[in-house]
């Protein structure tokens, strides 16, 4: 007889999603495992088997003798009903238990609007939401990725967070947990040992108060808590821990290939970007070691394409010889090379074309903003002149489409830099006219623009979000500069950017609209199809929230921030000052030029930041 | 043309006839064996399998075709290459070189299990075989513009018998038309929901047995 589960999957959109079973998916033997990990990821597993991150942590975790690690993700809406009407608690791929069995739950965080797939995915494997209706050492609950520098919206349903990278501190946290379990420590005694991890962040061990007009007043770190989280970073790429074997899905996702880390950080400082700063110090991984590692990977997995990570490809210093290296093995293999987040430098051109010889790939830009003045005052160095003459290259190659992302609303912006949009995308489209070959397809230009959204530990981290009237307004400027058939634009719906906005600078008390918001019914969130403003809404009604006060009100520059309590390496007086900068529209040069002192480079044991020694 | 003979059982179950393919064009790689590519703008390595096998139904009996490009392959060895790296529930049974036509695949032997939680009715067994015995069996199809069609089973199935395999399974063997026209043995579920709404089981779930050419030999 067939169980209930089989029976659902035969009703149910793309079932082979929830089996597990892929090649080099990883079975133990249940008498050999004392510490078992649901690796939770908040979103369906097309998004969550692309992760990069995701990937290495389970092999982290499963190289520990003893430990099993397996996979979680966020069924679909048909599914979870399903799972609802017959009672099925949500649970992992490689056992099929249920969640509710495991150890450690464990979730990575990669994008605010996953909060409320967090609790979602909670109450579907039948676990109580808030860490302090979690009593013992079973199903304690953690969580890292991105989002966690300022955890705080989840601090009432996450038991401790894992600030930085995982691959060294996570075996850390297994070790304690294990020795907490044999020791039978209460959870609160194995939080207070957790807590000792260099980069776990307890937030039931700090206590925030408030003023009367709702700003934070004080954190108090109960006695033994550390005063601030110091993010924890791999010291040596090389030597770091990298799966060259890993699952290779089934069924076909998002990312649908091999996925290279080539270096982590970035040299250029973007002020509106979150990853750039959180991500230092700068730290590469050799050609040869990259070189070695992306043969494994593809002989292991059989994939037909493998792509370079970082968050600036160009940046890499030993870019030629690994692409040479790389298209070595690549091209007789037809095997596609593609190399994201290049910059629209002369050397990246003449790479770009090159690298073309399996399958073309699209041509993107990401200006963000319309004007040098601004382009300066958010520090995105790249200038109109290399993005035409790049357009230019590209199109007498035979390129025929670009696609060009913009914000709007980043601080200091004007009607003017908007409007500088329309006249950039104008431009492009007379380097077409002079340069495009294969006229008779004409030209395709795809323009996308962001609502901004300003993140913690960026220099725009005090920034007062535009409400979303002013948005749709500028949005509308835009568009009644565009006058080009061949554009096709595009902008991000006010809504969502408000909602994250609200989530990346939450403090403590917007946990209480989650849960409301999660009794409406809030998750998917990032899927058009799920996402539903109106209960957002009323959610902070519920709670009592005005999500203004995270948004447009802006921080004042002297004002406790919720998330003080972490140290992501960057201080706050580098901050402060590339603010200033900012508001003067003044750039500042990369990190390559000139070390321009944001401090994370005191992370590195040998205080070693991009292969140079401290100044 | 090459060609593999597969089981697809257990949880491999779900994936579709594209993730299959999929599945089998990174295993050719994996196993360093380069296969045919399709030409022009992104050049794909090429496998067919024949007749997609509905998601949710196990076959011992699938087909794939191929070519290897240098042709220096020893297909013998091919199976237990194949399957050292193969998803759980996809196993390569043989590998040959065939010059058989796809197009001779005209039969299918399938057994359909249906499962009946508080037991299986009285009445069932003698009212499916007299449903299947008599005149026209009349089932709606969803065509390919999105409309619904009245299809006739009763020239579609060949020959059918059926067995009860526990207090609770009825087994339903059946040999239909595999191609031009195709019956989905899932139709003769539907049929039995239709005409005996009282027989209709909890669940059923079907397996592909054999595949056949029109002389009636197994089809390889």
């Amino acid at each position: 007889m067939t169980d209930q589960f089989h029976r659902l999957l035969m009703r149910v959109q793309k079932p082979a999603r929830y089996v597990g079973g892929e090649y080099n998916q990883i079975i133990k033997d249940k008498t050999d495992v004392d510490v078992r990990v649901a690796f939770c990821f908040p979103d369906t597993y097309e998004i969550g088997m692309s992760n990069i991150g995701m990937r290495i942590l389970y092999g982290v975790m499963n190289e520990m003798p003893g430990v099993w690690c397996e996979r979680v993700f966020a069924p679909w809406g048909d599914m979870e009903d399903e799972m609802r009407a017959h009672d099925l608690p949500l649970w992992a791929l490689e056992s099929h238990d249920a969640v509710k069995d495991f150890d450690l739950v464990a979730f990575t965080l990669g994008y605010e609007m996953c909060y409320s797939n967090v609790l979602n995915m909670l109450e579907l494997a039948q676990i109580p939401l808030l860490a302090k209706e979690r009593d013992g050492l079973e199903n304690i609950v953690f969580a890292g990725g991105v989002c966690a520098v300022n955890s705080e919206p989840l601090a009432d349903f996450i038991d401790f967070f894992s600030i930085g990278e995982g691959e060294e501190s996570t075996p850390e946290i297994i070790e304690c947990y294990r020795a907490a379990k044999k020791k039978g420590l209460t959870k609160q005694e194995f939080l207070h040992e957790v807590a000792k991890i260099e980069g776990v962040y307890v937030p039931s061990l700090y206590t925030h108060t408030y003023y009367e007009d709702g700003t934070l007043a004080a954190i108090t770190p109960e006695p033994g808590a550390p005063e601030r989280v110091k993010k924890r970073i791999v010291q040596d790429l090389n030597t770091a821990y990298f799966p060259t074997k890993t699952i290779v899905p089934s069924t076909q996702i998002v990312h649908d290939r091999s996925n290279l880390e080539i270096f982590r950080g970035c040299i250029r400082g973007c002020r509106f970007c979150q990853a750039g700063f959180c991500y230092r110090p700068i730290r590469a991984k050799s050609a040869d070691v990259l070189c070695k590692q992306a043969i494994e990977s593809l002989e292991d997995s059989g994939n037909s394409e493998i792509t370079l990570a970082s968050l600036s490809t160009s940046d890499y210093r030993e870019l030629e010889a690994l692409a040479d290296g790389l298209l070595e093995y690549c091209e007789p293999r037809k095997i596609n090379l593609s190399l994201p987040s290049l910059r629209a430098d002369n050397f990246s051109r003449e790479l770009m074309m090159r690298i073309q010889k399996v399958r073309k790939s699209g041509l993107t830009f990401a200006p963000e903003a319309g004007t040098q003045r601004l382009r300066d005052a958010i520090n995105k160095n790249v200038t109109e002149e290399e993005i035409l003459s790049t357009c230019a290259t590209a199109f007498s190659g035979g390129w025929n489409s670009v696609k060009l992302y913009f914000m709007l609303g980043l601080p200091t912006e004007t009607d003017e830099d908007v409007v500088g949009i329309a006249e950039l995308v104008y431009k492009i489209l007379q380097v077409w006219r002079e340069n495009g070959s294969g006229k008779k397809r004409g030209l395709s230009i795809n323009l996308a623009t962001a609502y901004f959204v300003p993140k913690p530990f960026t220099p725009f981290q005090w920034a007062a979000q535009i409400t979303p009237e002013e948005y749709l307004r500028r949005v509308h400027l835009l568009q009644a500069n565009l006058h080009a058939k061949c554009v096709d634009y595009r902008y991000h719906e006010s809504d969502l950017s408000r909602l994250e906005s609200v989530m990346a600078r939450g403090d403590r008390r917007v946990g209480q609209a989650l849960l409301e918001a999660h009794r409406l019914g809030c998750r998917l969130d990032g899927w058009d199809e799920y996402f539903d403003y109106e209960k957002w809404l009323e959610a902070f009604r519920r709670a009592g929230i005005d999500p203004d006060f995270y948004t447009t009100r802006g921080f004042a520059a002297d004002e406790l921030l919720p998330w003080q309590t972490i140290d992501v390496g960057v201080t706050t007086k580098f901050l402060l000052h590339e603010r200033e900068k900012a508001l003067r529209s003044e750039s500042t040069p990369d990190c390559r030029t000139h070390c321009n002192g944001c401090g994370a480079r005191m992370l590195s044991e040998r205080r070693l930041c991009d292969e140079s020694p401290a100044v | 043309m090459n060609r593999l003979l597969f089981e697809k059982t257990g949880d491999a179950v779900w994936l579709s006839h594209l993730d299959l393919m999929r599945v089998f064009q990174r295993a050719f790689k994996r196993a360093d064996i380069m296969i045919w590519h399709s030409q022009g703008f992104s050049p794909r390595a090429y496998v067919s399998i024949a007749l997609p096998l509905p998601v949710g139904s196990e076959s011992g009996c699938e087909i794939l075709d191929f070519e290897i490009q240098d042709g220096s392959v020893d297909l013998a060895k091919l199976p237990a290459l194949l399957n050292r790296t193969m998803p759980a529930g996809i196993r390569v049974l043989e590998a040959y070189e065939s010059a058989v036509k796809i197009k001779h695949l005209t039969r299918l032997r399938a057994q359909i299990t249906l499962e009946y939680d508080r037991g299986i009715p009285e009445q069932a067994g003698r009212a499916i075989a007299e449903l299947f015995s008599g005149g026209p069996v009349l089932v709606k199809k969803r065509t390919k513009s999105g409309g619904e069609a009245e299809l006739d089973l009763k020239p579609m199935i060949f020959s059918l018998s059926l067995r009860e395999a526990s207090a609770q399974e009825l087994e339903l063997t059946a040999l239909v038309s595999a191609q031009n026209p195709s019956c989905n043995p899932q139709l003769l579920v539907n049929a039995i929901e239709t005409h005996l709404p009282e027989q209709k089981p909890d669940f059923a779930r079907i397996k592909r047995l054999e595949i056949y050419d029109e002389q009636g030999n197994p089809f390889r």
